[in-house]
């Protein structure tokens, strides 16, 4: 079976590279050093242009008076910050109750027997009905319908309710991300656990749920990105958050920077998080599949 | 290699019948995979399944498995008609083990977790003892070192070597090999194929749906050739192998040879 050493050919590898590799990696060290410079060029030469089109343009004294003042941007600062940081806390009590909610509805939704039909299909209809609603009419609805209700113990703070639509919305998205992700694994791997004696609740629970959670992972980190700028959309209640404090901001000033100031910092707070999304997915690609040239 | 007491004689009814298939019948909508199909496997027998790609092999032994219902027919595991409906499926399973052709392995789990979760879960085996077993096993495969490893850092023959001591961990009454070696390297067949020869001279029952007949021929005690959905022919492996009877049998086998796969 073993194969004398002295039959394998003598690689030139203790050589160090060859010629001809040495040519490869210098032109490739080339290619990259001219695609880098001409990327800059092209880039500067853009900024240029559209900057040179913006600043010229008839309006551009008014715009910049009304969008980029400094002063007012400075004075709304604190208040709005004071805000953001509202709705950072919403943001993270929602992505919590979302993949709670939105996972127990996916699972809920493969189960099978004709004992759990109402379930399976009132999961159905939820998922239809809150992706198909727009999420500020349900803020509408929910924001100042339940507390039109004047039931005893019912919140009817904006922040609890809006907190509330949120979680209604974005579960249903959610669902199906992770159904999505449960349909992807390999039958398989149920009928591999299924034959070993598990049942079905510990198929799901211990072999099918964990590979579609990784595998839905990026998709979520996106949906998680929406909604880091969607819960600005609790100001239309009346909560005090970023969006509501810059609009208070532009009302007393009759100026829009504090809009401005306050869209900037929602793409600093989404900026982390994107980053990381784009980490883990690459780190995901990699995993799956060898390098290559393409 | 062939045991007198595992031919076709009279001394075959002193065993015991392990599994039997009696005229068996499966449908997928208007197909019939499976029209009737009668094998009967004794303890510590190995018997290989063998045909051309859509003859009911692996339509078999999901049906053995439970994997699939039964249309008509009974399948019997120790005299037990494991086809009525109101049989608990899954105590049958835990009594069946099953390799298939491929992604066999869990690969969110390391190989140890693998092998030992069915222990855990379904046989509520104590964790330290299941992982002891497990490392017992897998050392008798020469996989003691892979324990920790995850699946996809494993070759194609280790990963189906993994997923036979799985199998094992759950100590089957009956093995059911679905093509176990169709997906590996020519050069990982054989490690897979010698660990199978192993077992069989532990007294494990086997049976084994394969293309491998070089493999059947020394060390199956039967081989059935399926056809069509129904056994064709069955005898020792040097009959049926060697000298078929059926026409089918002949071509098939043929076309194998043509192959170069016999």
């Amino acid at each position: 079976m073993t194969v004398p050493a002295e039959t394998f050919p003598v690689l030139p590898n203790d050589a160090g590279p060859s010629d001809l590799q040495r040519w490869r990696d210098d032109y490739r060290r080339r290619r990259t050093r001219r695609s880098t410079s001409l990327a800059g060029v092209s880039t500067a030469v853009f900024l240029v242009v559209f900057g040179t089109l913006i600043v010229r343009s008839p309006g551009w004294p008014r715009v910049r008076e009304s969008f980029l003042d400094l002063e007012v941007a400075k004075d709304s600062l604190p208040a709005i910050l004071d805000g953001l940081w509202l709705n950072v806390r919403v943001l993270m009590v929602s992505a919590v109750l979302i993949v709670i909610v939105g996972l127990g509805i996916a699972a809920m939704r493969t189960l099978r027997g004709p004992l759990w039909f109402p379930v399976r299909a009132l999961c159905a209809a939820y998922t239809d009905f809150f992706r198909g609603m727009p999420l500020i009419i349900l803020l509408y609805l929910v924001g100042f319908g339940v507390p039109g209700l004047r039931l005893q113990g019912v919140p009817n703070s904006p922040v609890v309710l809006g907190t509330l639509a949120l979680v209604l919305t974005y579960s249903a998205y959610v669902a199906e991300v992770f159904r999505a992700g449960i349909e992807s694994v390999h039958p398989s791997q149920r009928a591999a656990a299924r034959s070993l004696g598990l049942s079905y609740g510990q198929t799901m629970r211990r072999v099918v749920l964990p590979q579609a959670v990784r595998r839905v992972t990026p998709p979520l980190f996106n949906d998680f990105v929406a909604l880091q700028k969607d819960v600005g959309l609790i100001s239309v209640l009346g909560a005090f958050d970023a969006v509501r404090n810059a609009q208070i901001a532009a009302d007393a000033t009759f100026n829009f920077t504090p809009y401005l100031v306050a869209g900037l910092l929602f793409v600093l707070l989404a900026i982390p998080t994107i980053r990381v999304a784009d980490w883990y997915s690459l780190r995901a690609v990699r995993r799956q599949q060898a390098s290559g040239a393409l | 290699m062939t045991d007198a007491e595992t031919t076709e004689t009279p001394g075959e009814h002193t065993r015991d019948i392990v599994l039997s298939c009696e005229g068996v019948v499966k449908r997928f909508g208007d197909q019939t995979v499976l029209r009737s199909v009668d094998l009967q496997v004794a303890e510590h027998q190995v018997v290989t399944l063998i045909g051309a790609s859509g003859s009911g092999k692996s339509s078999l032994l999901r049906c053995i498995n439970l994997l699939e219902t039964v249309d008509d027919g009974v399948i019997r595991l120790d005299g037990e008609d494991i086809t009525d409906p109101r049989v608990d499926a899954d105590a049958v399973r835990r009594r069946i083990g099953v390799v298939f052709q491929a992604y066999n392995l869990f690969p969110h789990m390391s190989v140890l977790d693998n092998v030992t979760l069915a222990p855990r879960l379904v046989g509520k085996v104590a964790r330290e003892q299941a992982e002891d077993r497990a490392r017992s096993l897998l050392e008798r495969v020469g996989l003691a070192d892979k324990a920790q490893e995850y699946p996809d850092r494993l070759s194609g023959g280790q990963q189906q070597r993994v997923a036979i001591v799985r199998a094992l961990a759950n100590e089957p009454r009956l093995l059911l090999l679905d093509e176990v070696t169709s997906a590996l390297d020519p050069e990982l067949v054989g490690e897979v194929l010698s660990l199978v020869r192993e077992l069989k001279e532990q007294g494990m029952t086997i049976v084994m749906a394969t293309h491998e007949m070089s493999f059947a021929r020394q060390a199956a005690d039967r081989v059935v050739f399926l056809d069509a959905g129904v056994v064709l022919e069955e005898g020792p492996p040097e009959q049926v192998l060697a000298d078929p009877v059926q026409p089918r049998t002949r071509q098939f086998l043929a076309r194998i040879l043509e192959a170069g796969r016999l």
